[in-house]
């Protein structure tokens, strides 16, 4: 071996080594957070936490309820108003992926999902909090809505073109219409994978801050009412981790221990998910 | 009959696809529509002073688009290179068994909230800086401030941009890379012929992860500092623009104050679109050229026997 290639031996097991050496990088702080949550938030966990309200500052003890209430009505919401946009218009994308609009909807969609989600939020504010002067869950509500439509799209269409072109092919030559062929033959093969699609989807979102302060606000009170400002885990956590009260500081761990297992199982879920329609396309 | 049937399925699920392009068009009219006292009265002197007096009602937003942009400047020389590492140890080095894991281990990085992140830097991230900070003799050593922000959004940019870079490698030819094996390269030499070919959308790949940092809110909020200042200095505390937006928003008493927090929304807005769209375009045009390329050879070893 001559010194030059010896050299450039060296040279690319070193830069082999670097690259290792980033994937440990990156997975220090995944590790080091899914440690801190697990060791300060559940050991804050208790029954009180679910269905106790939070107590006033001083005193220890109390939960989340209200709060974790908040968040199910805000996602909610934000469901019923994503989710039937968000599919249809991957259904669209889908059945005419080579049209100009339909490129068009696409680099809109993708660059509604860049659109910093704090951005959504004054957007939501200016349509729903200013006119009627008063934060409410309905904004809040919209604001997470808008921020899922982009990920019900995107994973919408990608599922449904996953599904084997001899499905539709086989309705077609049936004598099905275009819809008749989608909503019958199509979206059902692909459902449980869309249906864990828009589960991580809210997972997603339910995790957002930004968004609600300025649209669903927070609330210490138990509301369900939908033109009331109402309480979320997210800002529920942000408010109690930027107090100084240690009790305070507990729960929000406890809160943030209940955002991550949640979208862990989630996204779990969902993975499983997308591996049986692939395993069925092959097949 | 049938037909009619088909164009009305396709117009009804297109007018749900154009509503998505209506939501877009509908923030950055009503986006513009509430920031216009402040428009009207500052100009483009918004954007280049640097007093933020709600008081007297005199609004300058330079420490925050210096905030933003440093931060995010700094959080992208931190994680581009972690990103790339791992997108080409994903896609070129690794045991095929480890790369689905690795793969969904680096993405779940995306998966956790922002909340999660600011609280972790709060109690966790904030006292190793300050640690930091003390051992450098930094004073004051607050803990608070540039470095634990550009830090925080290091880790939060990673999954988006290693994601895409994975994407463009696995779609590289392999033609390119036994081109550089039969000339005899190396394998890292191999490599960088194949990031050579992809390199405007590995571009696009760290663009992405640009406009990420510069939208990210909650964590940077809980760990910048919240001072507005312009200063190169990495302890110091600082402000970004969607911090002082989550910040004051609901402070804001007056018309003319909420207009001024809102023009920066509409900055913030501009800013990340821009980004996107020039990112989108460069890996588009990336997977184009992948897939051109792709079909080239097969046309040229068709055409050796004639």
């Amino acid at each position: 071996m001559t010194a030059n290639l010896r050299r450039r031996k060296i040279y690319s097991g070193l830069f082999e080594a670097l690259c290792a050496l980033a994937v440990i990088v990156a997975l220090i702080p995944l590790a080091m957070i899914l440690f801190y949550v697990v060791k300060e938030g559940f050991g804050a966990l208790n029954v009180d936490f679910f269905t106790h309200m939070p107590k006033p500052v001083g005193e220890s003890g109390g939960g989340m309820a209200n709060a974790i209430a908040g968040t199910l009505i805000l996602i909610c919401i934000a469901a019923a108003f994503a989710v039937p946009v968000g599919c249809l218009c991957g259904i669209h994308l889908s059945e005419y992926p080579g049209t100009k609009f339909s490129s068009v909807v696409r680099f809109a969609a993708d660059v509604l999902n860049g659109v910093p989600s704090i951005v959504v939020g004054i957007f939501a504010y200016g349509i729903l909090v200013l006119p009627v002067k008063r934060f409410s869950a309905i904004a809040g509500g919209v604001a997470l809505g808008l921020l899922m439509i982009p990920i019900v799209v995107r994973t919408t269409e990608e599922l449904l073109r996953l599904v084997p072109g001899g499905l539709r092919e086989g309705a077609l030559a049936l004598g099905a219409t275009r819809g008749r062929a989608v909503f019958s033959v199509i979206v059902p093969a692909a459902l449980p994978g869309i249906l864990t699609g828009i589960l991580v989807a809210l997972a997603r979102v339910a995790g957002e801050t930004a968004p609600l302060l300025f649209t669903a606000f927070n609330n210490r009170f138990w509301s369900t009412s939908l033109t009331q400002p109402i309480a979320s885990l997210t800002v529920q956590v942000f408010t109690y981790a930027i107090s100084p009260y240690d009790d305070w500081h507990r729960q929000a761990w406890a809160g943030a221990f209940l955002l991550v297992m949640m979208i862990l199982a989630l996204s779990i879920l969902a993975r499983l998910a997308v591996r049986r329609l692939e395993r069925m396309n092959r097949s | 009959m049938k037909r009619s049937d088909d164009r009305s399925f396709r117009i009804g699920t297109g007018a749900f696809a154009a509503l998505v392009l209506l939501i877009v068009a509908g923030i950055a009219f009503e986006l513009t529509r509430q920031s216009t006292l402040s428009i009207a009265k500052f100009g483009l002197k918004f954007w280049t002073t640097r007093v933020w007096d709600p008081v007297s009602g005199d609004f300058g937003a330079l420490p925050f688009i210096w905030g933003t942009l440093y931060s995010a400047i700094l959080a992208l020389l931190i994680a581009t290179p972690v990103a790339l590492g791992i997108a080409i140890f994903i896609s070129e080095l690794s045991p095929r068994i480890l790369r689905q894991p690795l793969a969904y281990l680096t993405e779940l990085l995306a998966a956790i909230p922002s909340i999660v992140y600011g609280l972790w830097g709060i109690f966790v991230l904030v006292p190793i800086v300050r640690k930091i900070e003390i051992a450098m003799g930094a004073k004051p050593a607050l803990g608070v401030g540039m470095m634990a922000a550009a830090l925080i959004l290091a880790v939060m940019v990673i999954p988006f941009t290693s994601s895409v870079a994975r994407e463009i490698l696995k779609n590289v030819p392999a033609t390119q890379r036994e081109a550089a094996y039969a000339l005899g390269a190396t394998r890292w030499e191999a490599i960088k012929v194949a990031i050579g070919f992809g390199r405007t959308g590995i571009i696009g790949a760290v663009m992405l992860g640009f406009g990420r940092a510069l939208g990210e809110t909650m964590a940077v909020t809980m760990v910048i500092g919240n001072s507005p200042q312009i200063s190169a200095s990495l302890f110091k505390p600082q402000y970004t623009m969607a911090a002082v937006i989550a910040n004051e928003f609901t402070e804001a008493a007056d018309e003319l104050y909420l207009h001024a927090l809102i023009e920066i929304g509409l900055l913030l807005f501009i800013i990340t679109v821009g980004v996107n769209l020039l990112s989108r375009l460069l890996i588009w045009s990336t997977k184009r050229r992948v897939i051109t390329s792709a079909v080239m050879p097969v046309v040229v070893a068709e055409e050796v026997p004639a």
